[in-house]
């Protein structure tokens, strides 16, 4: 069950969840890096199919997108890559994209391909709680969590998101768009408090978190930290031969919050 | 599971970040409350006629008429409102239900530049601070819409990514929204993005069918036969459709840009070439390709040239109320042309594209049939393109 699998990581300690964008620069550095991210010491991965027109992302994100479908990657690319890699990657996979790429390519066919393949759970940024019935009962028949996301603006939103939330819970860090930012300064133990009052499930935090320190000082109020523009940042710098840098750098941020 | 709000048919919805809402839900709240409000009303009344020049003329055009040789041709004259365009109808009421919030800052998309300087003109009207994103190739398209929203104190930010057009300014805006929301308002400039945008926008925009029903009746005493009006997110059309939309004998022609065809890839038709998808807040006809990539779309018009279209057309069509057909680049052109010359109007090239259509529809109408077509904007900030289109560099 992906549920169990992904509740594992959490049950084993602060998890730690890089995200990459698949097919930047290419697939088969993906397939590698992914990899190379398990021996590393991530507990999950969180995988982005590249969209034209990515709305909540910074500019790292949107750049890496644009970068993967100049190459042509496509979602049926995308499809064969997991299943090379799912023979031996064992930790938890989660596809994040926008709704219109599992929307176009029909809800109830991408998602029945996500469980054939071994893909965890699905991130939908752009499906917010009162949408989600659209994808969430396709999610469950074919064993694909749905993963939930609170932020800082949801306030009295957060027991009814918490209460029918799997797996765990995206807990946005701050306002805007993802990326890398020097300060954070939601409370992100409230929020985290407000979620276990309701469902006691592992609380994920992401958006604008690099550095070991940050991953240190908010793993000691959540469950597990999510980062991606410091990854894809060095994806982006390096290309081809961006394993080992990112190698190095997983490594030190899970060290930072065990 | 909560109501799924916000709904044409399937079209509509809330499909954006959580972090927004809460956002939209006030936004909601706010709306419902202040829309049946009679001081509310009574001032964006204020406003719309004595700032903005409101009622709109309906003028008999009958040289046009005439030159057809069909159906009797009225134009609804939106480009005689302040700022020149239908834009300013939904901005003095976006910009006004702002304030009441208590919010201090609007943002804004722009393609053409009309929306964006409507919003830059309400603000500075209502001391709100302004800011407003335009695809850096419509900064160059349309410089002295620029020139116009900078000096009327507004900051214009230049967005680069993807396309560089009016998609792509709808995306930051609603970047920049996530990060600052407390004190701003989105003063979205057409019938699109997550509920309840569609609805407020075409309320604001419905004054259009409104005065065109009452002008009509006063002047002829019956309904039009035909209503006609250009859509790319397609607020100028709704407004112009809205109260007609029961009156089933009146036929409803969304006009929408065509490009170079419906057979090329250069074209933003829409409802013509798209299939349904999930975007910028809204389940709707989008133009996309098998993966659900949003394409890269084109019409000569900044203000048609997005892939999308609003949720309540998308309904109308696959009702098959209104009627939404394409109109070419050259079509438009010699339109804008056609009705300079003709009766002395200069329309926007988006206004321009439903006069190219009427152009082809009026002769096949009995005389004694009325059609009415919406000129939502003045055409004086596309003369420079249009001279380009013909091989003429001018200087302004």
């Amino acid at each position: 069950m992906s549920k169990e699998h992904i509740k594992s990581k959490f049950d084993e300690g602060k998890a730690f969840m890089p995200f990459i964008t698949c097919g930047d620069p290419d697939l088969e550095t993906t397939e590698k890096l992914i990899a190379a991210m398990e021996k590393a010491g991530a507990d999950l991965i969180e995988l982005g199919i590249p969209f034209s027109d990515p709305t909540a992302e910074g500019p790292v994100i949107q750049e890496a997108n644009l970068r993967a479908l100049s190459g042509d990657v496509t979602t049926d690319k995308i499809f064969d890559m997991v299943r090379r890699v799912r023979k031996t990657v064992k930790i938890p996979l989660m596809f994040m994209t926008y709704a219109n790429v599992v929307f176009s390519y029909g809800a109830e066919r991408f998602i029945g391909i996500c469980e054939e393949i071994g893909i965890d759970g699905l991130i939908l940024p752009d499906i917010p709680f009162e949408e989600k019935g659209e994808f969430v009962g396709i999610c469950k028949k074919h064993d694909v969590v749905l993963i939930s996301m609170i932020a800082p603006t949801s306030e009295e939103r957060i027991g009814m998101i918490a209460k029918e939330a799997e797996g765990f819970i995206y807990c946005v860090s701050s306002l805007g768009v993802t990326g890398e930012r020097s300060n954070i300064t939601t409370d992100i133990g409230g929020m985290v408090r407000a979620v276990k009052a309701q469902n006691d499930i592992p609380c994920a935090i992401g958006f604008g978190i690099s550095t070991p320190e940050q991953a240190a000082e908010i793993s000691k109020v959540a469950d597990g930290i999510i980062v991606g523009s410091a990854v894809v940042r060095l994806c982006g710098q390096y290309g081809r031969d961006c394993i080992e840098s990112v190698t190095e750098y997983i490594k030190k941020m899970k060290t930072a919050i065990l | 599971m909560t109501e799924n709000k916000g709904r044409f048919g399937i079209h509509g919805g809330q499909y954006i970040p959580e972090t927004l809402m809460n956002a939209v839900i006030e936004l909601e709240e706010a709306y419902n409350h202040f829309k049946d409000d009679p001081e509310f009303n009574a001032e964006l009344t204020a406003l719309l006629n004595d700032y903005a020049g409101r009622p709109s003329r309906l003028y008999y055009a009958e040289k046009m008429t005439k030159d057809l040789g069909g159906a009797k041709i009225y134009l609804k004259r939106e480009d005689l409102n302040h700022t020149g365009a239908h834009k300013i109808n939904n901005v003095l009421g976006q910009a006004l239900l702002a304030k009441k919030m208590g919010k201090t800052r609007l943002i804004a998309e722009t393609g053409a530049g009309q929306h964006g300087v409507a919003t830059a003109t309400a603000a500075a009207l209502m001391g709100m601070e302004c800011v407003v994103f335009m695809g850096e190739e419509d900064t160059v398209r349309q410089a002295l819409n620029v020139y116009r929203m900078r000096l009327l104190g507004a900051e214009v930010v230049p967005v680069k990514s993807g396309t560089a057009t009016l998609k792509d300014a709808v995306s930051e805006a609603m970047r920049e929204w996530t990060k600052r929301i407390s004190d701003t308002h989105y003063c979205l400039g057409s019938v699109m993005g997550p509920h309840p945008f569609p609805t407020i926008v075409r309320d604001f925009q419905s004054v259009i069918s409104k005065e065109i029903k009452s002008q009509l009746y006063e002047k002829e005493g019956r309904l039009p036969d035909a209503v006609l009006a250009c859509v790319g997110g397609g607020s100028n059309a709704i407004g112009s459709f809205y109260h007609f939309i029961e009156d089933k004998s009146v036929r409803l022609i969304g006009c929408e840009g065509a490009g170079k065809g419906i057979d090329t890839f250069e074209t933003a038709a829409t409802v013509n070439t798209g299939k349904v998808g999930i975007f910028h807040g809204m389940k709707s006809y989008f133009c996309q390709d098998e993966y659900g990539q949003i394409a890269p779309v084109y019409s000569i018009s900044a203000g048609l040239d997005y892939p999308g279209v609003g949720p309540e057309h998308a309904y109308l069509h696959d009702t098959g109320r209104a009627e939404y057909v394409p109109v070419t680049d050259d079509e438009a052109v010699n339109a804008f042309e056609y009705l300079s010359r003709t009766e002395g109007i200069i329309p926007a090239i988006e206004s321009s594209h439903a006069v190219a259509h009427a152009i082809k529809l009026a002769p096949t109408m009995d005389k004694d049939k009325i059609m009415v077509i919406t000129i939502s904007g003045r055409g004086d900030k596309d003369c420079a393109a249009i001279a380009r289109y013909r091989g003429e560099n001018i200087y302004e």
